[in-house]
């Protein structure tokens, strides 16, 4: 008949948070729809092609040909002119002037690094297209430069900021509530522990993060094809320390707060700095040296840097020891604090 | 006398307020002892003290023959307390909230019996947040009965409640008292007092001003009945107080209460002494003597002012 407390604590914590539709859509709706905002916004284009100018029409003989060959070549958007000049090479819109004859005339303007790309480009194509062979084979390999993109940048960041505002209001403003309706009180007036019902919020965090992550990383992977360089073990592990950390921050601020206000005010006096300073959106480096000891002292700092180390350039567990540490550092620390501070009733 | 609860010398003080005043208490096993007083009187205070859940500025407790500082844990697990106000978790059904309850103690009932008890197992799968105020108390003492404890503690459990409410709950009560089990209430209800209690203590401004069964407190009153007028005049304590069968006089407010031994004997004489002290009758009324007379005799004062 009975059941063990523990999981009656977490399974209660579960139930309460999966039917309030709105925490529900922080947790879990948000940060997608940030991250599909966000990629799309600064999704990475093809490159713009070059565009060449072309006198051709009757008065020009062979244009015809070279208008075709250029054409048929890749990157090239070939714009054709009845008159040997054209404005348009003064004012930027074409890179290149082709003036057709027996010996080829390109206009151009040499100081402009898209214009010599353009010459060149354009006299290999016609060179080509004239029966010039090339003396050396060769083969282009294009390589798929992910890890430079923005969304690369960004869904690190997000599972970051989701762990920490996730423990934060999941566990800071939950206990506060319950303080504030006396059922904190009346959990203390049954044999319950202590210790479980800390515990239960930590498990119930570490259960959300089970969901969380998987969905935020499935879905960057489909949508935006980012990948997991290094290993997803060591991702993980990293979470659940930061996930640690910040549910230690979270009960801190709940630790003596009396009502849900003071709460709030104090969940976002700690996320704020980080959200802004600790490279979620964009990177720590862009403040001054002068602020940068603090900025990495930050626990979502080094979330986000050993959560992107592990993502996009493959680290080890060696690479990210540090971060680790400080993480694991500022959990221990906190929970401590909290633990001898807090208000039972 | 085999005690469930005893407490001397009891003493809470807030940083100026003195909530509970030196209060002394026995709480005898299986019986229902009630703390009977206005708002404020130190009630919730010393049932919070006697439960635990407030250190004592000074003072003596035990509890089932425990005490607080050594045997907490053990005590806890004998238990069962419905505090004044708890809001249960909103979006927990009944029977996930009992269940709760009922993980955090080795030994108790089962959670459909329980249900069953408080007549709410036809509720068992909604959200708390969609009982009525009547529902949610039952619920709330049936969080406290789960451990099926020895001594169940009841801070005001039927305030706000509507009448039929009221007496669902006092079955409960009962229900729990019929099986040998002490139950420790509060109430400024005097009919919830007199209908629950073996035993009433009267409390006003933290200290205990009257201790009884409930007919032995009304019998205090010297009568059984109780004349309350208004007299538009001066008329004296001393002449009231001489009329035919009166045993005890007292005054609240503008009103004065007689406590009397028979109606028909005082009433007509105090009609003849109002005539003729010219002293017109604005109130008359009479009833079958309360605990509420007997906190008026006491202080001067109504129970709910």
């Amino acid at each position: 008949m009975r059941t063990d407390p523990l999981w009656q604590l977490t399974l209660s914590r579960l139930r309460m948070f999966f039917r309030e539709p709105s925490a529900v859509f922080w947790t879990f709706g948000f940060p997608l729809a940030l991250s599909v905002a966000l990629g799309v916004a600064f999704r990475n284009k093809p490159p713009d092609p070059i565009t060449v100018g072309v006198w051709s029409g009757p008065d020009a003989s062979g244009s015809r040909r070279i208008v075709e060959a250029l054409r048929a070549t890749k990157g090239i958007e070939v714009r054709e002119y009845y008159g040997p000049s054209t404005r348009d090479l003064g004012t930027g819109k074409i890179a290149l002037f082709v003036r057709p004859g027996d010996r080829l005339e390109y206009d151009f303007d040499p100081t402009r690094p898209e214009s010599r790309l353009a010459r060149e480009v354009v006299d290999a194509a016609l060179q080509r297209a004239s029966g010039r062979a090339d003396v050396l084979p060769t083969t282009d390999r294009p390589v798929a430069a992910n890890g430079s993109r923005y969304i690369d940048f960004l869904i690190p960041g997000l599972i970051g900021m989701n762990i920490m505002s996730g423990s934060m209001w999941g566990i800071g403003y939950v206990v506060v509530e319950m303080r504030t309706r006396k059922l904190l009180k009346r959990l203390m007036a049954t044999p319950m522990s202590r210790a479980q019902f800390l515990w239960s919020f930590v498990l119930m965090r570490a259960a959300f993060f089970f969901l969380e992550l998987p969905l935020l990383l499935l879905f960057g992977w489909l949508a935006f094809g980012v990948g997991v360089a290094g290993s997803l073990g060591l991702l993980v592990a990293l979470s659940l320390l930061g996930a640690l950390a910040f549910a230690g921050l979270g009960l801190l601020v709940a630790a003596r707060a009396q009502n849900t206000q003071t709460v709030s005010g104090l969940i976002n006096l700690v996320m704020l700095p980080m959200f802004i300073g600790s490279g979620v959106f964009f990177s720590t480096a862009r403040f001054p040296e002068l602020f940068q000891p603090f900025l990495r002292a930050l626990p979502l700092t080094a979330l986000n840097d050993s959560l992107r180390a592990v993502m996009i350039e493959g680290a080890g567990p060696r690479a990210v020891a540090g971060e680790a540490g400080l993480l694991a550092a500022i959990g221990v620390v906190s929970f401590g604090f909290a633990l001898r501070l807090f208000r039972w009733r | 006398m085999d005690l469930a609860i005893r407490c001397g010398g009891l003493v809470k003080k807030y940083d100026r307020v003195t909530a509970v005043d030196g209060l002394d208490l026995s709480v005898r096993r299986g019986e229902c002892f009630g703390l009977l007083g206005p708002n404020g009187a130190g009630k919730t205070t010393t049932v919070e003290v006697l439960e635990g859940l407030l250190e004592p500025t000074s003072g003596d407790v035990e509890v089932l023959g425990m005490r607080w500082d050594r045997d907490e844990r053990a005590l806890r697990q004998r238990l069962g307390i419905s505090l004044q106000e708890t809001h249960l978790p909103d979006k927990l059904t009944v029977e996930e909230v009992l269940t709760l309850f009922r993980s955090f103690f080795d030994a108790g009932r089962p959670v459909g019996e329980v249900l069953d008890l408080v007549s709410l197992s036809d509720k068992r799968g909604s959200w708390t947040e969609k009982l009525s105020g009547g529902q949610k108390q039952r619920l709330a003492v049936a969080c406290a009965l789960v451990s099926d404890p020895e001594l169940l503690f009841l801070d005001e459990p039927t305030t706000g409640l509507d009448p039929q409410s009221r007496r669902q709950l006092w079955e409960v009560v009962l229900g729990f008292k019929s099986r040998g089990r002490t139950v420790l209430l509060t109430t400024h209800y005097m009919d919830e007092a007199e209908r629950l209690c073996d035993r009433v203590a009267v409390v006003d401004r933290g200290k205990v001003i009257a201790l009884g069964t409930p007919a032995e407190l009304i019998a205090s009153l010297g009568g059984q009945q109780v004349i309350v007028a208004q007299l538009d005049g001066a008329v004296p304590d001393g002449d009231l107080s001489g009329l035919p069968g009166v045993h005890r006089l007292s005054r609240a407010g503008g009103a004065v209460s007689l406590a009397v031994e028979k109606l028909h004997q005082t009433l007509p004489a105090l009609l003849a002494l109002a005539q003729a002290r010219g002293a017109a009758l604005t109130q008359l009324s009479t009833h079958q003597a309360t605990l509420e007379d007997v906190f008026v005799n006491l202080t001067g004062r109504q129970l709910r002012e």
